[in-house]
């Protein structure tokens, strides 16, 4: 026994989970930041799984990681390198060692540092940690023996038994860091409600993990208290940025008066909207999983067409063979929300990762001149507005909206004050009244708004027809005047255009008088304002823009780009949202660009550096 | 007293503008009577097409219309019919918009059995495209896109569906009017996906596909019209029947041969069974009529209700229905 530990007060702390896709560890990494926010931390979550379902035990392409961030308070991303690595097995050490700094801890399941294992993981050696170069502090602990003795009067078979090892490791970490268990224990016995001995085995090796790391202090001379600081009164709980999309079309659907229809088609890693809108039929949300992603989005036209609020969640190919349908959403002048849950491209490329790269195709990847309002999702919680404006908007200028997610937003979780729907706009949908009967036609327009009054089947007196065909602006019939069309094209893009002034402006953090602009848009948002805080804890001047309204930009972009010397793009792509704003902009001051495509977020670190490297330059 | 409707109810006024002579003029005029005859109000009926001569007709008619893109009318026509089961849906495709570029919509819409009226004009070419063959084009079809003839055998409609779990199938001839209002009348009281398969020449690129059939004179001696429950007779003074040839049918002379009556088979279009419905419609001449008529004609649950049901269930058995009470399923805390 060694003589008292002591307790480091620490501000903010990364915590990485990482085992084979079967142990467990994206609960385990998922309770330890619901425990942490209980008690009052600022948490951020990113899960990073392998786009296999079960690649061969041990393997490293089975390796599945989560990543919870949790601290005080301004808890922008999941952190670059992590405090604690949790190591399930060899194969987990090798590919999360490069998060480790000089003082992490990390904790290993010693009864899977076999030689089989070891060789599993490819290690050319019986040492892995001399091989890897890695000279942290290891807690080493038989956690799956533990495991199995921990449960050795419960009736279960020893598969399960050890099955119960991330609740091990889990109660460790919860004494690292001072944590009581009891939210956990409750968790257990909801998410197990239905299992109560599964629950409690689970408690007992959780509560078994605690006392392990108390009775041993498992060899470490440090545990740490993360201080935590009070947050606006309310009810929280812990979301997820599909889940909170979700959520966002079923309270726009509630907010409107209507039903909510989804149409879709299987597709990572937007299939939780699915999977999340799928459950609400108690509150009338119609899902149809699709025979493919152009039924999705057909369908969900139809649904629009007969009166529903319409939506189709999707990925970025699953959006290149939606476009057609889009189009016609487009022409046709129908409300729609298209979700695109952004993952590594093109073609299949890497359907778990994250990257920006679908923004040019959203805006662009239609044929025609074919305008539509693109909004993109900046955290987990902002999933949720992001998809009520989408709606609202759909509705109120009757055209299709893509909302912009990606897999890091998508993913990750955050803790989210559950919003009361009394805070949010109203949301109309821009139909005939009765006095129009006599005069109105499908495509006359509203002249505010340039949009048109839509009739619903089932009213009687506004039968008509519409369609993919361009249309007389005045009739309503097929019309193949050249006259007509180039008006029809310039009513539609003012249309998309009028938006801008129902959305919010843009804001500038940082500096007042920097002269050094950094900008971004969409799920970057945490990382890009975690560097500009970070540089000017370090004294230089610098600024930062967001974008979360790509299609059409808020109406101060110009003037906000144009009082800075030096603008940074950062994305996750190869420039497309800096191409866009030349696009739109021309002769913008000198334009740096800071562009990553590896499938992964970004690294505060690396823009720190990159983004001091411009300011000195 | 339910509100009985005319066919110009059904119009929106504007002139077919198909070729002189095209069949679509025939569906147009047996579609109207149809919708009149059946009653439901034309703004409770939608009519929703894809692309090609035929799916023009949502431009041409009264009632809720939507003309879409090639071949997702049927996906279209689905989401509208889940989302408001109570209006009427209708889809007008042809044989190039139905069974190729839309052939995934259409099994799939047969396999869930969503409650719509699937009518597909099949005149076996691509006409507004101006002439190429189409996946109901006989093996060897000789078009601009197959100068040699083509190399490929063709989907036959009744198949495809009986195939996908389908329902209801019915065929008529473009031409024959009482005879399509019958069809169209059918397929809307059938509840479920029902598919009316429209013959019909194009007059333009591919005249007299269906031959002898066109005319009354040539349906009395080259077709049969299969009734529910009626024996299966045919000819001008119906002297001829279908009887049974150990697996395949055959076409017997009533009195001849020692065929008499009691040999000619019964029609029903209710049975499970596809086997003898099936037989029925791959008829073909010149050694056998081509049927005509509701050939299959099974109940099954439908999709749009089945999720209705779905939904009160769920609705009374969940402790939450609005929003507010949705978040507060959530494992939540409190900071006061």
């Amino acid at each position: 026994m060694k003589e008292d530990v002591t307790i480091k007060e620490i501000d903010n702390v990364v915590v990485l989970f990482s085992g084979d896709s079967g142990d467990g560890m994206q609960l385990a990494g998922n309770m330890f930041s619901t425990v942490s926010a209980v008690l009052g931390n600022d948490i951020c979550t990113f899960p990073d799984y392998p786009a296999e379902i079960r690649a061969p035990q041990g393997t490293l392409g089975g390796v599945s990681g989560f990543k919870v961030h949790v601290g005080a308070k301004d808890i922008l991303t999941p952190g670059d390198h992590c405090e604690v690595l949790v190591a399930m097995n060899p194969a987990a050490l090798k590919r999360e060692y490069k998060f480790l700094k000089s003082s992490s801890i990390i904790i290993i399941d010693s009864d899977t540092f076999t030689e089989g294992d070891l060789k599993k993981a490819e290690y050319k050696t019986l040492d892995p940690f001399e091989e890897l170069g890695i000279k942290n502090h290891v807690i080493d602990a038989p956690l799956t023996s533990m495991c199995i003795s921990s449960l050795k009067d419960y009736d279960m078979p020893p598969k399960a038994k050890s099955k119960c090892k991330n609740m091990m490791a889990l109660g460790l970490v919860c004494w690292l860091f001072n944590r009581s268990v009891e939210h956990a224990e409750e968790m257990l016995r909801t998410k197990f409600a239905k299992k109560p001995e599964i629950a409690e085995a689970n408690i007992k090796v959780l509560n078994d993990g605690y006392n392990y790391g108390h009775n041993i202090h498992a060899s470490v001379p440090t545990t740490y208290k993360i201080e935590s600081k009070q947050h606006e009164k309310g009810i929280y709980t812990d979301i997820s940025g599909n889940k909170a999309t979700a959520y966002g079309f079923i309270a726009a659907a509630e907010k409107a008066g209507m039903e909510l229809f989804l149409g879709s088609y299987p597709i990572t890693p937007a299939s939780d909207i699915l999977h999340e809108l799928s459950k609400h039929k108690s509150l009338g949300v119609k899902t149809v999983q699709c025979e493919d992603e152009i039924s999705g989005c057909c369908m969900s036209i139809g649904a629009s067409f007969a009166g529903d609020m319409a939506v189709t969640s999707t990925s970025g190919p699953g959006l290149a063979l939606k476009s057609e349908a889009i189009n016609l959403a487009v022409m046709a002048e129908l409300p729609l929300v298209i979700v695109d849950v952004q993952r590594g491209g093109p073609s299949t490329g890497l359907p778990t990762k994250t990257e920006q790269t679908d923004l040019l195709q959203a805006l662009f990847g239609r044929n025609g001149e074919s305008p539509m309002p693109v909004v993109s999702t900046t955290t987990p919680c902002d999933c949720f507005d992001a998809a009520y404006w989408a709606c609202k908007i759909a509705q109120e200028y009757v055209t299709p909206v893509i909302i912009l997610s990606d897999a890091f937003v998508a993913n990750g979780s955050s803790a989210w004050k559950l919003p009361d729907l009394k805070d949010y706009p109203e949301i109309h949908q821009h139909l005939v009244t009765p006095e129009m009967k006599e005069t109105w036609s499908p495509y006359l327009r509203d002249p505010k708004n340039f949009t048109r009054f839509r009739a619903l089947p089932g009213m009687e007196g506004f039968m008509h027809v519409i369609g993919g065909l361009e249309k007389d602006q005045q009739t309503g019939k097929i019309s193949y005047d050249p006259a007509n069309h180039a008006e029809q094209v310039e009513n539609r893009r003012k249309k998309i255009e009028a938006i801008a002034k129902d959305l919010p402006l843009l804001e500038v953090q940082g500096d007042a008088d920097a002269d050094t602009l950094v900008i971004g848009w969409g799920g970057t948002y945490g990382h890009l304002l975690e560097a500009t805080k970070d540089l000017q804890k370090g004294g230089k001047k610098i600024a930062m823009a967001h974008f979360q309204w790509i299609n059409p930009l808020p109406l101060n972009t110009e003037k906000v780009l144009r009082s800075y010397k030096r603008l940074i793009v950062a994305e996750l792509n190869d420039g497309q949202f800096a191409g866009y704003l030349h696009m739109k902009f021309p002769n913008l001051p000198q334009m740096y660009q800071y562009n990553r495509v590896e499938g992964q977020p970004f690294i505060v670190e690396d823009l720190v550096n990159a983004f001091t490297k411009i300011l000195e330059d | 007293m339910e509100k009985k409707y005319t066919a110009e109810d059904f119009s929106n006024g504007v002139k077919g503008r198909w070729c002189a002579g095209c069949g679509d003029f025939g569906l147009h005029a047996a579609l109207k009577k149809a919708l009149a005859e059946i009653g439901t109000a034309p703004c409770n009926t939608e009519i929703i097409t894809g692309i090609g001569c035929s799916s023009r007709m949502a431009y041409h008619m009264g009632g809720y219309c939507f003309h879409t893109i090639h071949g997702r009318a049927i996906a279209v026509a689905s989401g509208a019919k889940i989302a408001k089961p109570e209006l009427d849906v209708w889809t007008v495709t042809g044989d190039g918009d139905c069974m190729a570029i839309g052939g995934n919509h259409f099994i799939h819409a047969l396999r869930r059995n969503v409650d719509i009226n699937i009518v597909l004009l099949n005149n076996r070419i691509y006409g507004l495209t101006k002439g190429q063959y189409s996946p109901t084009s006989a093996r060897g079809f000789v078009s601009k896109s197959s100068p040699y003839g083509t190399v490929e055998d063709p989907f036959k409609p009744a198949e495809l569906t009986i195939g996908a779990s389908g329902h209801f199938f019915a065929r008529c001839v473009a031409t024959d009017l009482p005879g399509s209002v019958e069809m169209l009348e059918a397929a809307h009281a059938h509840k479920g996906a029902s598919v009316v398969e429209v013959l019909q020449n194009c007059v333009t690129f591919n005249d007299n596909t269906f031959g002898d059939i066109y005319t009354k004179e040539g349906r009395a001696h080259k077709a049969i019209y299969l009734h529910q429950g009626e024996k299966m007779l045919f000819g001008v003074n119906k002297e001829f029947g279908l009887a049974q040839d150990g697996f395949n049918l055959k076409v017997v002379k009533v009195g001849e041969d020692g065929y008499t009556l009691d040999d000619v088979l019964v029609h029903d279009a209710h049975c499970e069974d596809t086997t003898l419905q099936i037989k029925l419609a791959q008829m073909e001449g010149p050694d056998f009529p081509v049927a005509l008529g509701v050939i299959r004609d099974v109940k099954a649950p439908n999709y749009d209700w089945a999720v209705e049901d779905q939904i009160d269930q769920v609705k009374a058995k969940k402790s939450y229905h609005n929003f507010a009470e949705l978040l507060l399923t959530n494992d939540t805390w409190t900071i006061k």
